[in-house]
Order: structure tokens, then sequence, then C-alpha cells
């Protein structure tokens, strides 16, 4: 008896119940398959973000207020209380300050920036809600990585002249002027003119819950003037001159502000610095998270397959307990009748681990969510893997049963 | 001469304490090549659970017996698994067949697990079948098939590995009368081409196709009769052939 012959005899014995060998096929299937899918999601949406985040550059860093600093009445808008107990705004001048060279050898530039979210814009009738615009200096362009594919940026003397000229993302391009140019013609955001300059190189990626290209900047006093106010600024973004002095910058930029906000002793900081790497560090936590649990949920539905096979098993096995009995009465050795049912199990789920593989890997093209999904090859082989160890270990039991039977007691039974 | 079966003293109890049954109480039987013995006997009297324990299916209690000279007691799992796919050809009273699995794969798969190769298990699966006069039938499902026409494929598979002995456990019980002839005859051309047969039969009519009969009553023979010699031949065969 040939191991091909086992082989032959379980798909038989597979091929002789179709429908039950398929809706078990399905339960591993769908198991195997969300799986590999809700891992691919997670890890998508974990490379997206990591990407946006990379964009940023790995020598700039983002001081912002913080609210958890400054004294126990800390707030940024109090403005009433002494100054040792209060956490102070960020201003422009302590941007100067931060562009100090003495102070702060190791900063390339400085930009302030402010921002204003959901504008409504309008150009010739056209309308379209700008999901942030920012205020800042020329000099942002090049710390937050966003290069122009038409026009140009805007200059110093648009800042200091606080031009009302703007550049604007592709979303924002598309939805207000279609096909036409925009560099040149002048839309309106909230009832104040401005004229394009310039149109960002499409960001591309989005991480699902921001479009990065749905934004438009201006210099800094033009949209404090006309969108924002004279208030607090949202954050400064600092270039270091290179990667190494990252740490250095961090250190200088915390000496300048702790001096210029009286932050020591019992006053805890009332901003905070973040670099591409700390920020990289917290969001891979949280994805992992994110991924982990998805991962979970979808491991309870293998091992749901997995009991379905056990079941399916058992009721085959019980079934066909008589003809286990013919088949040893007329002299099948006990390795023939076990080998039949292991192979029966495994061939069920391993049909299934491959369609569901097969099925990921396809729906792994789509965008879910508006997250393209990255199939995890290690999710693959362990998906594959459990879905087949599940079908041997859970098919060997009744299969083990099946073939401890004398033939006298499964021929009798009913 | 050597003898096909030789059963010594064999006894089976089913249970135990105040409710067990003793279904036989020291039986022994010798049965040479070439003889055909009919097995007679009252409901209960324990003639299935003599033929399951021949046939190896079920272990005796105590004794043992010899098949074609080997204790079949003294073998292990796998050995049993042999001489159940060598020796031995059994045929049930409910066919037992493979369901959804056609007539020559039922008589194939004897052949199969005794690792016979596709091509000349084919070959001998149609020249069994052929025997049974089923020729045009191979391809027909059990449920395809009459009641005769399931029990002739049945005597198919039991014969197919040329067993050295053919036993039948009220092979007829389930049949008409003309499927009954059909399946007398048989074994009446089988016995007179030499095969060594042991039959199970409530009915007069059938036993008298053996060349010897055996009565037990409630775990014993109580008598031994001989209809015909040995090597002659069985006594009702002109009739079936004629
Ligand atoms: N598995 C079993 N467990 C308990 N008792 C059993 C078992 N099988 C048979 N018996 C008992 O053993 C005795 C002999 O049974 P057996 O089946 O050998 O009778 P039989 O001669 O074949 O009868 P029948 O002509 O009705 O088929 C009976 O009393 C029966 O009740
Ligand atoms: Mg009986």
């Amino acid at each position: 008896m040939s191991a091909i012959e086992i082989v032959r005899f379980a798909i038989r014995g597979l091929a002789a119940n179709k429908m039950r060998s398929a809706l078990t096929t399905l339960g591993i299937l769908i198991g195997v398959a969300a799986v590999i899918l809700l891992v691919a999601v997670g890890e998508g949406s974990s490379q997206s973000i990591q990407k946006n985040i990379a964009q940023l550059g790995a020598n700039t860093l983002t001081v912002s207020a913080s609210t958890q600093g400054g004294g126990r009445f800390g707030g940024q808008q109090q403005q009433s209380s002494g100054p040792r107990t209060q956490a102070k705004a960020l201003t422009v001048d302590d941007a100067r300050a931060l562009a100090d060279k003495a102070a702060a050898p190791n900063v390339t530039s400085v930009s302030p920036v402010v921002s204003a979210n959901s504008q409504t814009a309008s150009y010739e009738g056209a309308s379209h809600t700008i999901s942030q615009v920012v205020g800042t200096y020329p000099s942002y362009f090049e710390a937050s990585n966003k290069p122009v594919a038409k026009g140009a940026y805007f200059f110093n003397d648009d800042v200091l002249a606080a031009r009302k000229v703007i550049v604007i993302g592709q979303t924002v391009a598309e939805n207000l002027f279609g096909a036409v140019d925009p560099v040149g013609k002048q839309i309106t955001i909230t009832g104040v003119p401005f004229t394009v300059v310039g149109v960002l190189k499409e960001a591309g990626s989005s991480s699902g819950f921001q479009d990065a290209d749905d934004v438009a900047i201006a210099p800094l006093p033009s949209v404090q003037q006309s969108l924002t106010g004279f208030g607090p600024l949202n954050q400064i973004l600092v270039k270091a001159a290179s990667a190494d002095d990252v740490d250095a910058a961090q250190a200088e930029i915390t000496s300048v502000l702790d001096q210029r906000h009286g932050i020591g002793g019992a006053v805890s900081a009332d901003y905070q610095i973040l670099n591409q790497a700390t920020l990289q560090e917290t969001v891979s936590a949280a994805t992992s998270t994110f991924t982990v649990l998805l991962a979970a949920v979808a491991a309870i539905s293998l091992l749901v397959g997995g009991i379905g096979i056990t079941n399916i098993m058992l009721v085959t096995v019980t079934e066909r307990t008589r003809e286990i009995g013919i088949r040893k009465a007329i002299g099948a050795p006990r390795g023939a009748i076990l080998g039949q049912f292991l192979v029966e199990a495994t061939l069920l789920s391993l049909i299934g681990g491959l369609l569901g593989v097969a099925i990921a890997v396809v729906g792994a093209q789509f965008t879910i969510a508006g997250i393209t999904p990255v199939v995890v090859p290690s999710s693959v082989v362990l998906a594959l893997g459990v879905s087949v160890a599940i079908g041997l270990f859970f098919g060997s039991y009744p299969a083990n049963r099946a073939a401890k039977l004398r033939p006298i007691e499964a021929l009798r039974f009913e | 001469m050597s003898l096909v079966l030789d059963v010594r003293d064999a006894t089976k109890v089913y249970g135990v304490g105040e409710t067990a049954v003793h279904a036989l109480r020291g039986v022994s039987l010798q049965v040479e090549p070439g003889d055909y013995v009919a097995i007679m006997g009252a409901s209960g009297s324990g003639k299935s659970t003599l033929m399951n324990i021949i046939g190896c299916l079920d272990v005796p209690s105590a004794g043992g017996f010899h098949l074609d000279g080997v204790d079949v007691g003294g073998l292990d799992d796998r050995q049993q698994a042999v001489v159940r796919n060598r020796k031995i050809g059994f045929v049930f009273q409910s066919f037992n067949l493979i369901p959804r699995m056609s007539a020559l794969m039922n008589v194939e798969l004897p052949l199969a697990y005794g690792g016979v190769k596709p091509a000349e298990r084919r070959r001998r699966a149609l020249a069994s079948l052929e025997l049974v006069g089923l020729a045009d039938r191979v391809n027909h499902q059990p449920n395809e098939l009459s009641g005769g026409q399931q029990q002739r494929v049945a005597i198919a598979r039991a014969l197919v590995n040329s067993p050295t002995l053919l036993l039948a456990d009220e092979p007829t019980g389930a049949l008409d009368s003309t499927s009954t002839l059909d399946v007398l005859g048989i074994f009446d051309r089988l016995s007179a081409a030499g095969r060594t047969i042991v039959v199970i039969t409530h009915e007069p009519d059938v036993a008298e196709h053996a060349k010897r009969v055996v009565r037990l009553r409630d775990g014993r023979i109580i008598e031994d009769t001989r209809l015909a010699p040995v090597d002659g031949l069985p006594p009702r065969l002109k009739e079936v052939t004629a």
C-alpha cells in the first residue's frame, strides 16, 4: 500500500462528500485569508505612517507647546498669572532666538508655523475646504521636505511685506482648478484673496486618515492677519545641520527655550520637542499594537476553522465507522486507515490554506479603507503552517480512534 | 493432510460477572482443504461468534486456532491484517460493500491493501467479477445494484485474493430465491474447483449444498454430519449447473 494510494483514497473520501469538504475548506480559507489580510492592512498602515514621518526629514525637529508644562495654572491662553507659574506660548521671538547662531550653532534654519484648519477656499465658483492652511517662512519648504512641482516658493520679501501669496497642494489644485494651471490665479480663503505662486509636488502617500496633499502654505504674517490672528505659534520647525547634529541641536533648543520660558527647578517644560526618531518610535509602538490586535482577531477565526475540521473529522469517522470495519475486514492495516484520515484532514486544511493565501494576496492588491495592504511573508508562512498543523493535530484524534478499532467493533457500530 | 482450519476448544464470553454471556463453550472444529462446511443452529447459538473468530475479526476468550498451519492468536496487529487480506475471504449477510465506490473498485480494494500494482489489480478484479457473472456491471455503485448483484460483488471481493478459506455468514439471508440460487451455484462451482468454504445458514435447503453439516447449540457442537466426501463434488452441483 503506497503513500500515493493512501492519498488517492483520501481524495476519494473527500470527493464522496463534496459539500461538507467545501464548507470545512471555506472555514480554514476564511481564517487564513483573514490572518494574512489583516496583518497586511496593519503593516500597510504602519508603513505609510512611517513614510509620512520619514518625509519630515531625518534632521528636522518640531517644537510645539505642551499643555502639561508650566505652572499649576498652566495654559497657553492664560495671561494674568505670574510669569514663573505659567506656561508661555511659543512666539516668533522664540523662533528668532533659536535662529541665533551664537546660542544654537547646530541649527541651520528655523520656521515658525501657524496653521488654520478647514478653511474654505474658492476660485471662480469652485470651492474646496482646505484641511490645513499653514503660515510660515520660506525655510519651511525645505525643512518639511515639501518641494514645488509648478511655479515657485514665496520669498522672505513676501513674508516681510505680508503679501497674500500662497503655495497650494495637489488636492487643492485639482479641486479648485481642475486642468487649469493655478499659478498666477487668485483664490479667496474665507474672503481674503491670495495669489497662487506655486503648486507642491504630490506627496502621494496618505496615511489613510489625512491627505498630505490637502494643504496650502502662505507667508506667516499673511495667515495671521487674515485667518488665525496674531496669537501664539502652533509649532516651530527647526532644521539641524545634519542628522548627526540633531541631538546637539535639541540640547541647544532646550537651553534657549528653558531660559526664555523660565523653566527649571519646580517648573517643568511648557513645550515639547519631537524629532523623527522619537516620533517613529511612538507611532510604531501604536501601530504594532494595532497589528497585534488585528492578528489576534484573525487568529481566533483560524482557530474556529480548526475546530470545524475536528468536528468534521469526528463526524466523518463516526459516520464511516462501518466502512472502516469493512476495510479492516478485508485486510487494511492500521497505518493505511490512519493515513487515509490524516491525509483527508490535512488536505482539507492545506487546500483551505492555499486558497486563503491566494485570496489574501489578491485582496491585498486593493486599497482597503484608504490603506494599501502590504503582505508580510512571515504571516503567510505562519497562517499556512498553522492551518496544516491544525489539520494534523485535530485530525489525528479521530483518525487514531478509527484505526485502533477492532474490525468487529467497527462493523457492529450503529 | 494439513488442515486449513484447526479450532481447539475455543470459548467466547461477552461481558463479565452476572451479565456474562457464554457465546462459545469450547468449540473444536477441523476443516480439511477442499471441504464445504455448512454451520447450522438456532438463533443465538454462537454461529456468528465462531465465524468472526475464524475470520480474524474477533479474538476468542480462551482456546486457540490455527489457520493454514499458523497460530493466529500469536500474530500482531499488522500480521493479522495480512492474514485477513491473504488467507480469508469474508462474505457478510448485509453485503458490506463500500458505498459510492464502483463494483470494480470495491473488488480491487483487498488487492490495493495487499500492495498489488494497479494494472494487475484491475485484471484480477475483472476476472473475479466475471466469475460471479457481473462483467457487465463493473462500473455500477452498490446503490445501483440489486441485493443479489451486491452479494455477488461481495463474493468477487472475497475471492479476488484467492484466499485459503472462504467464509460466509448467512450469505443468502437477505436474498430472494432466485438470487439465493445464483449465490449457491457460485459456491458449488467454487467447491468443485477445490476451494475451501465455510458457510453459516438457517435454511436446510442451503445446507444441503454442503459436503458436511455442523450443528451448534448453546455454544457447543452437537452434530457433525458428512453429506459427501471431501475430495468429491458438492452434492447438488448438477442441479445448479443444469
Ligand atoms: N457483542 C456482543 N456482546 C454481548 N453479547 C453478544 C455479542 N455478540 C453476540 N452476543 C451474544 O452471544 C450469543 C451468540 O451470538 P451469535 O451472534 O454468535 O449468534 P448466532 O448463532 O449468529 O445467531 P443468529 O442466527 O441469530 O445470527 C447470543 O446470545 C448473543 O446475544
Ligand atoms: Mg449470526
